[in-house]
């Protein structure tokens, strides 16, 4: 699809040639594209810009230093991770309200989990494995309940996720461990969220990294990936071309869940203890970053690379923000105000193509 | 007038003897207690046009989705070369060959021109990576380019965004699509409603070029001198019935219109 990427936003040598209809292209199309090119450059320009100038007004330039790209980067995993998967849910013109919530819960049972094999005695790396696979799997299990009641009762998704966010995220995750924090977990988790790679990468990074990689791919480069987009786009003749629709569907609020789940472990990691307060609000970051990055919440548009680049500006507002001394209640407005310019944006876009 | 593939010109009687590439019999269709179809007959021969014309309610939605597989009727058959048929979704139709354009295109505006043709029916690399259903798009990009100039309409670039082309182009995408899988027959519900002067005159273009190839086109239409210029025949439906089977070459449009408001079966009340 690469007259969707943004030539700015894509790695080099994937855009091979040009640019939309040729001979037929009217003054009208023209201005399109012109929007449609601006509309994926302003999010990376909006990117410099911010680094530029929580830099220089960052005392002694401290946001160019490791220890911030560091520290960056591991706040950014969480919300990588859940708008990974927003962004698969994001483009079939859906939305996922429940997975910070998921991330919350999942961790707080595998915590449980752990809690109980590491008093049993048992094997403390079969214990982290074990821990792993219930946050994967209860994750993944939770987003299949969310697509089968999506598609199957024929329920809006901002229902039924919202419904999840509530039952999960304030009723059951409270219940667990008396609303403790789990802190009696096995030492390799602590190991995994502390271990750098090559002096600049966190494990939890990398494995965001590599989330982000291969659901890129999947979405920009399999049979499954252009689904996703033909069902945001036309969900009817997306239907007629013979795509059950509900099943893709299922699939992609499952791939949400289970990347929630695996956001749940590596906060585990990153704070040492599963806390039933993690994930809280975290989908609205996780829906801001693929706003920002391009995708439209009417679904059919929308990119892995853009939702990279919208989830490290949040990230950047938070901790360049607490740099040049700024209250982190403003993060909250910043990210407000970015959202509602990013939808504001996308109708502008939309109007042009139906005039 | 059929033109058989060996390029002989039979007369109508010829026609109407060789197997009929689709045939309806007896359909009917009720929905409660409106009786929509009381009992259709119709043939689609060999690189015919046929035109279905009708007022609003005489059945002609209601038997474009009978034969896109959309609905099932209550009683009568569907016989593609000859053979009875059960068209119980439109993905069972599309798999026998019906393909049809929809009124509203059925095409992802987000989507490229070449996504929207292989839609639904992606090639995929060869290789280990086929298990991941990894697309073959250069396969696909030019299997598109291919299957667009044999509909002889200007795409541009197969890699646009559907959205952004003009009706008649995506006209031109729905019908080469259709036409690419190698379709049967095709049927076309509408499809000059909601474009200009000159993009009907594309479409026009298209159904010619569709029918050249030997599938034949059944029009569903409003816009009768259009339908009168392109088909071989028009089919009325009047109250569930075809009441008129009409050669264009021997009406006027006046005369399909006494035939559609029912004025004509006043007239002549043993036709049909």
């Amino acid at each position: 699809m690469p007259l969707r990427l943004p030539s700015a936003l894509t790695p080099p040598g994937t855009v091979t040639e040009g640019s939309g209809p040729e001979a037929e292209d009217t003054e009208r199309s023209a201005l399109l594209n012109a929007v449609d090119r601006f509309g994926d450059f302003w999010v990376l320009g909006v990117f410099v810009i911010m680094v530029l100038v929580f830099g220089l007004l960052s005392p002694s330039h401290d946001l160019f230093t490791r220890a911030s790209w560091l520290n960056i980067s591991q706040y950014a995993v969480e919300f990588l991770l859940l708008a990974v998967g927003q962004t698969f849910v994001i483009i079939t013109g859906g939305i996922d309200l429940s997975d910070g919530a998921v991330l919350g819960f999942t961790g707080m049972v595998s915590g449980v989990v752990m809690q109980d094999l590491l008093s049993a005695h048992a094997n403390s790396m079969l214990t982290t494995v074990v821990g792993f696979a219930t946050a994967i799997f209860l994750g993944a299990g939770i987003g299949f309940v969310n697509g089968f009641l999506i598609t199957r009762l024929r329920l809006p998704p901002f229902i039924v996720t919202l419904g999840s966010l509530t039952a999960i995220g304030a009723g059951a995750t409270p219940l667990i461990n008396g609303g403790n924090e789990v802190v009696n977990i096995p030492s390799q988790i602590g190991t995994i969220g502390e271990t750098l790679i090559a002096n600049w990468v966190y494990v939890p990074v990398l494995v965001a990294g590599v989330s982000c990689v291969v659901m890129g791919l999947v979405l920009h480069r399999t049979r499954f990936g252009l689904r996703t987009y033909a069902i945001g786009s036309n969900s009817v003749g997306a239907r007629r071309a013979g795509i059950s629709v509900d099943n893709h569907l299922v699939w992609v609020y499952t791939i949400s869940g289970l990347l929630a789940g695996v956001a749940g472990m590596m906060v585990m990691a990153n704070f040492t203890d599963a806390s039933p307060l993690s994930g809280q609000n975290d989908e609205l970051n996780a829906i801001a970053a693929v706003v920002i990055g391009g995708a439209s919440l009417f679904g059919g548009r929308g990119h892995m690379l853009g939702t990279v680049v919208g989830t490290f500006i949040i990230a950047l507002l938070v901790t360049g923000l607490v740099l040049v001394g700024v209250s982190g209640s403003w993060q909250e407005v910043a990210t407000g105000v970015i959202v509602i310019a990013a939808v504001a944006g996308d109708q502008v876009r939309l109007r042009l193509a139906e005039r | 007038m059929s033109l058989t593939t060996d390029g002989v010109v039979p007369e109508s009687a010829a026609a109407s003897t060789a197997t009929p590439v689709i045939a309806v019999r007896g359909i009917t269709k009720h929905f409660g207690s409106v009786q929509a179809l009381r009992g259709v007959d119709l043939d689609v021969h060999q690189g015919e046009v046929v035109g279905l014309i009708g007022d609003n309610g005489a059945g002609k939605s209601t038997l474009v989705n009978i034969l896109s597989g959309a609905l099932q009727p209550n009683a009568g058959t569907i016989l593609l070369d000859g053979k009875p048929v059960t068209l119980s979704s439109s993905l069972e139709a599309r798999n026998l060959g019906i393909e049809t354009v929809y009124q509203d295109l059925s095409l992802a505006p987000d989507l490229t021109v070449w996504e929207n043709v292989f839609l639904g029916r992606e090639q995929t690399v060869k290789g280990p990576l086929r298990l991941f259903g990894w697309l073959d798009r250069r396969a696909m990009i030019l299997g598109a380019k291919a299957d667009l100039d044999r509909t002889h309409v200007r795409i541009g670039s197969v890699k646009a965004l559907a959205g952004r082309l003009s009706g008649g182009q995506r006209q031109a995408i729905a019908v080469g699509r259709a036409v690419a899988w190698g379709s049967r027959v095709l049927l076309m519900d509408e499809p000059t409603a909601a474009l200009g002067v000159e993009q009907q005159e594309t479409v026009g273009q298209l159904v010619r070029s569709v029918s050249s190839q030997g599938v034949p086109v059944l029009l569903i239409t409003h816009n009768l001198p259009q339908v009168h210029k392109l088909a071989d025949r028009v089919a009325v439906l009047f109250h569930g019935h075809v009441v008129a089977d009409l050669r264009c070459s021997e009406v006027t449009v006046d005369d399909m219109v006494s035939w559609i408001t029912g004025a004509a079966l006043g007239a002549q009340p043993h036709a049909g």
